[in-house]
């Protein structure tokens, strides 16, 4: 009986269909989202009216955002696309923010309380040219108007619908326009330029009809250099371009008066190049030199002055105007760990409207930007309040000498992640402060309980919610037996390094790094990837695991690379090295030493190999394997793919004994005129894969060709290469390939006529799924190629298999030419992807799931049982039972398998998964501007029991059993015995 | 197996002592049944006990053959029940199964005890012993064919190399588009 109702048991859960949705009170048990809006381009306060106070900002990453000013949080947010670079943004009638992007041919306004578009204009001009934006009181035909410079055009746009009022175009070829001034309480508008860079230009054109009612010339013995800064309104300063000559240009009614001033005549010392500094303060300007930053005051008819000279990293923010005719500008400068804030009146430099000193966390580098708002005290005085932009692209607001807020909007711009595993608990390791006492646990479970019962109020249900969202365990610093607990180790586009908290998404440390810091060796530094350094499990349990950051002084390929090591735990940047050699890739070889240190091979621009860490004990065991290791490069510009072996030791002129030259094997030159290489994708490399075998339908066993050098590479027409629908599809087509990267021997080849890309593609196991767009049935389509090894195939004898007698499991070599057959199928798909990834578990047991990155921004997991080449229309019975479903055309969207619910990951641009120990559970991090984290089971949490199980009442139901039992035995007993005395 | 046990077994409901030879109908409530007289059974004392032994013994050896070929019945019904079971793996097809394969094990566990009723000098029950095992057998493997027709038995190559681990590759080789 027993047997029968274990079975019974087994059937009903196995026969139940696994659910992936969640419901509404899971969400934010497991997973977290967070969201930024990048660097902060510019900004602007909205503090006049009464209601919530707040800040609209545009960004480097096309975002226009307004944040509530006292809490940093986002009220709303809209991304522009990547090619909608936003130019100019302002506040007009004090309800809509005005955004020009597009290169200036695209105007809008959105409403500021809740973010709508209330218009849009499209503008355009003769030709292509800077874009200015200037807002002004002007009234034309009952409407406050904005004059609009763009494409050589100058436009006035209706604030109310974006109607453009009248437009008058600068179709001078050679014509620069610099500045739209507009000088305030008059209605003309002054369109300040250059012409063939030494004519300095001024139109003065009537704001009311766009009527030119003056135009002057005058030449310029030498040549501009690019920016103009505007002194007054009837005044500029410019640099011409050998930046040594000052030139201040006043054009007061016309008439164009200039007078130049060597740069040497107002500095002692020769100052070498200088560079106007973009600023609107009246009768204050900036040059920046390599040095200092000094600033210029000009006092009457061009004579100028110099205030002061800075060598710190100073920062100037626009002019502010507080009051009728006073303006007031803000300075930025750096102190050792402190930052001085001082607020000055423009017209008098030497006193100060505020001057602050703020502590600065190091890790936030250098003040970039600056921006500052005022408010009136009570004592009717003037507060002012600074939004600073710093390095890492974080944003701060300083008010009264302190920090009201920051947002780490580094984080919107990740190029890549890694993870890192906590410490160990041990008994020294204080995680105190975070644990429970007894009573709160059964304080806890209790409230559970009768949320399990329906015996829970509403203030019950909210505490039990809350509990669950803020669980302790969750967020602790030490490993867990699940592995849910980890660091996700990211590394920003301004070179910090953040060290984010699986549990719940709190920064546990960042750090701005050296190695990637601007300097006099290496003057534009980028962060290329991350890679895991030192992952201590077994021998070296007491050392901290740390991770590789590589770097580069420079966008070109030959520049020198830069790495740093960084102690995960901590963060400390413990090793950074500037090295010798360019980066062109970094290969993590599958060896450690005995401090579990991977061993790396850098390959340089000149194809020599560099192996790191440089000691001894490394070159030892690479010595072991050196005829093993390999290389390959892709070159997706000339259409070839090469494959290289190590040589010997460099043949520089240095010796060098962790240098080795490159010899080349093979190479695979696709031919240029009909395809280009367009996506390339490779196995992970930590990717477990738990069997060779795959069982198909009546017992029979076909055996995975699982190899780690196997290299996906999709080509398209190089005509095809441009957006979708530029070609016909008879021009158009996609080829893939599958390579062995060890002899380059291709595996298989498939073409897709009529297709295009753009391609992307996942590699895992023995499959590759592969996503473009078919021209002729208008749709897009997912691919897969399953990959089997036909050589093993004939291994089918029962008793070899038994006692062991096969070969199945002996080390292979990819110069065995194993016979390889393939199987594909395609599909349609409704959306268009970002991103695709593939679930990983620790061993690999799991089914698997795919993770696409839809356009929409979310994450859709899909079945990869939807995509198996061995669907048919019709499965045969065995073939049912073997889970395969019916062909169908078109791939499902099941909308309960979002796993980012009802969230968005804006900008989404990779999906990272990462195994827990759990086997049943993936981790998947999805970056782009957002950040978004959560556990996924593809099967089900098979192997635990869910989160919200009552432990309560399991407990109770136990002591209840236990309390019949005892009863039922006294009850027994005393019948018996009543029995035997009859 | 129930069957044999209800018969022979010592939860018997009536039986007809054969052998019994008293002439005084008297001695037993029931009436002896019409034609039946006692005054026929007249013989000496000698013969009688020993013809009642003969009786006995070849009464018990006719009953060990009718139990050991009890399964055998038992066998059809199995094999009928399987039938109706189908070959997919589900409660029914594996409850089926499992208790065709428990039912001649447990049997066959007990074979002593179901001969222990017959168990006489003169009775050889060697032969309804070996009927009676070779038909358990029957039925044992009657229900391990149906177990490897459900699919349960490790009997093909799938079963031995499902959880082989991929081969270890020789080689490595790494790259890609350079940064």
């Amino acid at each position: 009986m027993a047997i029968m109702s274990f079975i019974f048991a087994f059937f009903f859960f196995s026969s139940l269909q696994p659910i992936l949705s969640l419901y509404e009170d899971q969400v934010g048990l497991m997973d977290w989202h967070q969201q930024y809006i990048g660097k902060v381009k510019q900004a602007v306060f909205h503090t006049h009216k009464t209601g919530r106070k707040r800040v609209v900002a545009s960004t480097e990453q096309n975002i226009i955002a307004t944040l509530d000013l006292r809490s940093g949080e986002i009220f709303w947010r809209h991304v522009l696309g990547p090619n909608d670079v936003v130019d100019g943004i302002d506040i007009a009638l004090g309800k809509y923010v005005i955004t020009l992007s597009s290169g200036g041919s695209i105007l809008r306004a959105w409403n500021l309380p809740d973010g709508q578009m209330v218009w849009e204009s499209s503008l355009h001009g003769p030709k292509h040219s800077k874009s200015l934006l200037l807002t002004t009181n002007l009234i034309i035909e009952k409407d406050n108007s904005l004059i609009v410079f763009s494409n050589g055009r100058l436009n006035a746009v209706s604030c109310i619908d974006g109607e453009v009022l009248w437009k008058k175009d600068f179709e001078e070829e050679s014509l620069e326009v610099q500045q739209v001034i507009q000088p305030p309480g008059s209605d003309f508008i002054y369109v300040v330029g250059f012409a063939a860079s030494s004519q300095f230009e001024t139109y003065k054109i009537n704001a009311k009809n766009g009527e030119l009612l003056k135009h002057e010339s005058t030449a310029f013995s030498g040549r501009f250099s690019g920016e103009v800064s505007l002194v007054s309104s009837e005044t500029v300063a410019a640099l011409d371009s050998t930046g040594s000559i000052l030139l201040t240009i006043s054009f007061h009614n016309g008439k164009i008066s200039s007078q130049q001033t060597p740069v040497s005549n107002l500095l002692e010392d020769s100052p070498g190049l200088a560079v106007i500094i973009h600023s609107s303060v009246t009768g204050i300007f900036a040059i920046k030199t390599d040095a200092a930053t000094i600033f210029i005051r000009v006092i009457g008819e061009g004579k100028l002055e110099v205030v002061e000279k800075t060598n710190h990293e100073t920062v100037v923010s626009d002019a502010l105007s507080i009051s009728e005719g006073q303006q007031a500008f803000a300075l930025v400068q750096h102190a050792g760990s402190n930052i001085h804030l001082t607020v000055k009146p423009a017209h008098d430099w030497d006193s100060n409207l505020l001057k602050e000193s703020i502590k600065m966390d190091q890790q936030r580098g250098f003040v970039h930007k600056v921006f500052i708002n005022n408010y009136i005290r009570t004592d009717r005085s003037h507060g002012f309040r600074a939004l600073i932009v710093m390095e890492d692209h974080s944003l701060l607001l300083l008010q009264q000498g302190a920090i009201v807020w920051s947002r780490e909007d580094g984080l919107a711009s990740i190029i890549d992640v890694t993870t890192s595993e906590l410490p160990v608990e041990k008994a020294g390791v204080s995680v105190a402060k975070v644990e429970l006492n007894l009573f709160e646990w059964l304080k806890g479970h209790v409230l559970k309980l009768k949320g399990t019962l329906m015996l829970a109020t509403p203030e019950d249900i909210a505490a039990i919610q809350y509990m669950r969202l803020k669980s302790s365990e969750k967020s602790k610093m030490t490993r867990d037996h699940n592995g849910f607990r980890k660091l996700l180790i990211a590394l920003t586009r301004a070179g910090k390094l953040f060290a984010l908290h699986t549990g719940d998404g709190r920064i546990v440390w960042s750090h701005l790094l050296q190695s990637l810091h601007k300097s006099e060796s290496c003057r534009q530094p980028i962060g290329l990837n991350l890679h895991q350094w030192q992952v201590p499990h077994h021998h070296a349990l007491d050392e901290n695991p740390s991770v590789l950051v590589v770097g580069r002084c420079g966008p070109s390929s030959d520049a020198l690379g830069v790495l740093s090591l960084v102690d995960s735990y901590t963060g400390k940047e413990f090793s950074s090295l500037r090295l010798v050699h360019s980066v062109a890739q970094v290969i993590p070889l599958p060896y450690t030493d005995s401090t579990e240190q991977r061993l790396h091979l850098l390959i340089d621009a000149d194809k020599h190999a560099h192996l790191y860490p440089k000691t001894p004990e490394a070159i030892d065991i690479f010595q072991s394997e050196f005829s093993n290791v390999y290389w390959y490069s892709v070159d997706d510009d000339n259409g070839i793919i090469k494959g290289y072996a190590l040589k010997t030791k460099c043949s520089g002129n240095v010796a060098d004994e962790f240098c080795f030259d490159s010899r080349e094997l093979w190479s695979i030159v696709l031919p240029s005129e009909s395809e280009k290489i367009i996506t390339t994708a490779t196995r992970k490399l930590n990717e477990a894969v738990h069997t060779q075998a795959k069982l198909i339908a009546d017992q029979d066993v076909m055996y995975k060709y699982i190899s780690s050098n196997l290299l996906f590479v999709a080509t398209v027409a190089p005509k095809a290469s441009g957006e979708i629908g530029s070609v016909t599809p008879e021009e158009s087509w996609l080829v893939v390939y599958l390579i062995d990267t060890v002899t380059g021997r291709v595996l298989h080849r498939m073409t897709h006529h009529g297709s295009q890309g753009p391609v992307q593609a996942v590699l895992s196991e023995n499959w590759v799924v592969y996503h473009y767009f078919n021209l002729r049935a208008h749709r897009y389509e997912m691919s897969v190629i399953e990959i089997y090894d036909q050589s093993r195939a004939d291994n089918k004898d029962v008793w070899k298999l038994v006692v062991g007698n096969h070969n199945l499991t002996s080390p292979v070599s990819s110069y065995s030419r194993a016979e390889v057959i393939t199987k594909s199928q395609s599909y349609f798909f409704t959306h268009s992807l970002k991103a695709i990834a593939v679930t990983l578990t620790v061993k690999g047991i799991t089914s698997k799931q795919l993770l696409i990155g839809t356009i929409g921004d979310q994450v859709l997991a899909l079945d990869k049982r939807f995509l198996d080449p061995r669907r048919s229309v019709n499965p045969t019975q065995a073939e049912r039972e073997e889970g395969i479903i019916p062909l169908t055309d078109s791939l499902p969207i099941i909308p309960q398998s979002y796993i980012t619910h009802s969230l968005r990951v804006e900008g989404l641009q990779s999906i990272i998964t990462v195994a827990a120990k759990l086997e049943s559970t993936t981790l998947v991090f999805a970056h782009g501007l957002d950040l978004f984290f959560t556990h996924y089971a593809p099967s089900r949490t098979y192997d635990s029991l869910t989160e919200d199980f009552s432990y309560a009442l399991l407990l109770i139901t136990i002591v209840a059993l236990v309390a019949a039992i005892f009863v039922t035995w006294i009850l027994s007993q005393r019948k018996e015995l009543q029995d035997r005395w009859r | 197996m129930e069957k044999g046990k209800g018969i022979m077994g010592s939860g018997r409901r009536w039986a007809v002592d054969f052998s019994d030879n008293s002439t005084a109908p008297s001695s037993r409530d029931i009436p002896d049944p019409p034609g039946f007289t006692r005054a026929s059974v007249d013989q000496d004392d000698s013969t009688v006990s020993r013809q009642k032994k003969d009786a006995e013994s070849n009464w018990k050896a006719q009953k060990a053959w009718e139990v050991a070929q009890a399964p055998f019945k038992n066998l059809l019904m199995m094999g009928f029940m399987m039938w109706m079971a189908g070959n997919t793996v589900h409660l029914f097809s594996i409850g089926i199964t499992f208790s065709a394969l428990w039912q001649p094990i447990s049997a066959l566990q007990g074979v002593g005890k179901v001969f222990e009723p017959y168990k006489d000098n003169k009775v050889d029950l060697l032969g309804p012993k070996l009927l009676f095992i070779a038909l358990n057998l029957g039925g044992l493997a009657l229900g391990v064919w149906k177990l490897n027709t459900l699919g349960l038995l490790p009997t093909h190559a799938s079963d031995w190399v499902s959880s082989l681990p991929p081969a270890q590759e020789v080689e490595y080789s790494g790259g890609g588009i350079p940064l």
